[in-house]
C-alpha cells in the first residue's frame, strides 16, 4: 500500500471508531461537546504516531514473551509526556480532558495498532499508519461530539444554533452517547464500507 | 523481521533498556515542564480571584490557609487589598457534596460580606448539561446566568439564606441538578465560614457551646455590681473581676 493509501485506510476502511469498534471507553466519555472530541482525537494521535513509530524501530529487539510490557511503557510513556506538555501549554484542554488523557495508555487503538501494524512494518509506514487511524478517530470523535453536541444543547462548538430549551438532554448524557455511536456506525458502513 | 529468541537474558536486557531510556526521557519532560505547569497555575490562581473580587487596581496577597474550612478540607483566603484598604477577600473551597464527589469553587466577598462573585475551579465530577452549567448559571444575567432568584451575586450570607429554595433557601436552584446546586451552596457557606471564621457554624453542633463561655463572662460582670463585691466562683469570675481579686490579695 502507498503512503497515501495507509492514512486513507485509517480514516476510512479501517475507521477505528465504526468499523473495528475500538477505544469505546474515550469514544463515548469525551464527545460530550465537539470540542471536547477533538481534543481528545488530536491527543490519541499524537501517541498514536509517536508510539507507532519507536515501536517499529524497536521491535526487532523485543522477545516475543515480553512484547507487551514494552510497548505499553512505551505508550505509557508518550502519554505521560503529552499531559505534561497540555498542563504546561494548553491548562485550558487539560483541565476539559481530566481523567480521560491518562486513559489513553489504555485505549485499545493504541496497543491493537503497535501489535498489528507498527511492529511488522518500517517506520515511515508505521506514522502514516498512525496519522491515518489518528485522523479516523479524530474525525469520528469530532462528528459524533458535533452530533450530540448540536442535538443535546443545540450549539456546535459552542455557537449556538438552536436554544438550548429545544435539546434533548438525553444525548449529552450515556444513553444518547451509545444511541448517537450506533446510528453513526450504520451511516458510515452503509455508505464507506459496503 | 527475525525478534530475538526469547531467553532470560534477552527478555531481562530489553525491559530493562526500554525502561531506563522512558523513565529518563519522562524525567527530562517533567523537568523542562515544572515551571511553565507552576506558572499555569498561578496565572489560573490569580485571574479566578480578579474575576470574584472585581475591584479595579487592587492586588492579592498570597493567601492564608485555613486547616479545616467546615467539612475537614482546607481552604485558602486570599485578601485583597487596594491602597492599605481591604476590598475584599477571596476564597477558595473544595464541597464533598457534588453530584460526582467534589467541587473547587472560588468566592469574592466584600468587606462587609456581600458575594462579588465566584468562579468554579473545578466541577469536571458534575454531569454536562446539569450540574456543569454550576459556572454561569448563578451569575448575573449579563454574565450569562440564569437570572432572577437564581443570582447569587449580590447576596450576603449574613443577611439571606444562601441554600436552595426546595431548602427554603433564597437561591433557586439549576432544573434538575438540585443536588449540583446544594453543593454550589454548601460550597459559599464553606467560604463565608472561612472568612468569617466562624467554621463551626456550617457543622452547626458546636456553634452553642463556644457561644457559652463568653455569655457566662458577661453575666459575671453584669450580675455582679463591680471587682470589688464580686461574689462568683472563681471559675465564673470574668477576667476584670478576677484581676481585681488577684490585685487585692
Amino acid at each position: 500500500m502507498s503512503k497515501l493509501g495507509i492514512i486513507i485506510n485509517g480514516l476510512i476502511k479501517e475507521n477505528p471508531t465504526f468499523v473495528l469498534l475500538l477505544g469505546m471507553c474515550p469514544t463515548l466519555g469525551t464527545t460530550s461537546s465537539a470540542l471536547n472530541g477533538m481534543s481528545m482525537g488530536l491527543a490519541t494521535m499524537v501517541v498514536l504516531i509517536a508510539a507507532n513509530m519507536v515501536i517499529s524501530a524497536i521491535a526487532r529487539f523485543i522477545p516475543d514473551k515480553v512484547h507487551i510490557p514494552c510497548y505499553i511503557v512505551v505508550i505509557a510513556g508518550f502519554v505521560t509526556i503529552v499531559q505534561l506538555a497540555l498542563k504546561a501549554y494548553l491548562p485550558a484542554i487539560d483541565a476539559a480532558l481530566g481523567l480521560f488523557i491518562p486513559l489513553i495508555v489504555v485505549n485499545c487503538i493504541v496497543l491493537g495498532r503497535a501489535e498489528s501494524f507498527a511492529c511488522k512494518n518500517s517506520v515511515l509506514d508505521s506514522a502514516c499508519d498512525g496519522i491515518g487511524i489518528g485522523l479516523g478517530f479524530t474525525a469520528s470523535l469530532t462528528v459524533l461530539g458535533a452530533c450530540r453536541e448540536l442535538l443535546g444543547t443545540g450549539a456546535i462548538f459552542g455557537f449556538s444554533i438552536f436554544p438550548e430549551n429545544f435539546g434533548a438532554l438525553t444525548f449529552v448524557l450515556a444513553p444518547g452517547a451509545f444511541i448517537t455511536l450506533a446510528y453513526l456506525s450504520a451511516i458510515f458502513n452503509k455508505l464507506f464500507n459496503k | 523481521m527475525a525478534k530475538l529468541e526469547n531467553s532470560l537474558k534477552n527478555m531481562v536486557l530489553s525491559l530493562t533498556v526500554i525502561t531506563v531510556v522512558v523513565g529518563a526521557l519522562l524525567g527530562w519532560v517533567a523537568s523542562v515542564t515544572a515551571d511553565p505547569i507552576a506558572e499555569a497555575a498561578a496565572k489560573a490562581q490569580a485571574e479566578a480571584i480578579k474575576a470574584v473580587v472585581p475591584v479595579e487596581g487592587a492586588t492579592a496577597d498570597a493567601g492564608v490557609e485555613v486547616a479545616d474550612c467546615g467539612n475537614g478540607l482546607p481552604a485558602t483566603v486570599f485578601t485583597v487589598t487596594k491602597d492599605g484598604q481591604v476590598v475584599g477577600r477571596a476564597v477558595k473551597v473544595t464541597t464533598k457534596k457534588g453530584f460526582g464527589g467534589k467541587c473547587i469553587v472560588m468566592v469574592g466577598f466584600d468587606a462587609e460580606g456581600t458575594i462579588l462573585g465566584y468562579n468554579v475551579l473545578d466541577c469536571s465530577n458534575e454531569t454536562p448539561g446539569l450540574g456543569a452549567k454550576m459556572p454561569t448559571y448563578f451569575q448575573t444575567p449579563e454574565n450569562g446566568g440564569k437570572g432572577g432568584k437564581s443570582v447569587v451575586i449580590g447576596l450576603n450570607p449574613t443577611k439571606n439564606n444562601i441554600t436552595v429554595s426546595k431548602d427554603g433557601g433564597d437561591v433557586d436552584a439549576i432544573t434538575a441538578a438540585t443536588i449540583s446546586s446544594r453543593a454550589f451552596c454548601d460550597a459559599v457557606a464553606l467560604a463565608w465560614a472561612s472568612v468569617s471564621g466562624n467554621t463551626d457554624a456550617v457543622t452547626s453542633a458546636t456553634g452553642q457551646v463556644n457561644a457559652a463561655p463568653a455569655e457566662s463572662e458577661e453575666q459575671c460582670c453584669g450580675d455582679c455590681e463591680g471587682p470589688e463585691t464580686c461574689q462568683k466562683p472563681d471559675s465564673l469570675k470574668c477576667d476584670k473581676c478576677k484581676a481585681a481579686e488577684a490585685a487585692n490579695e
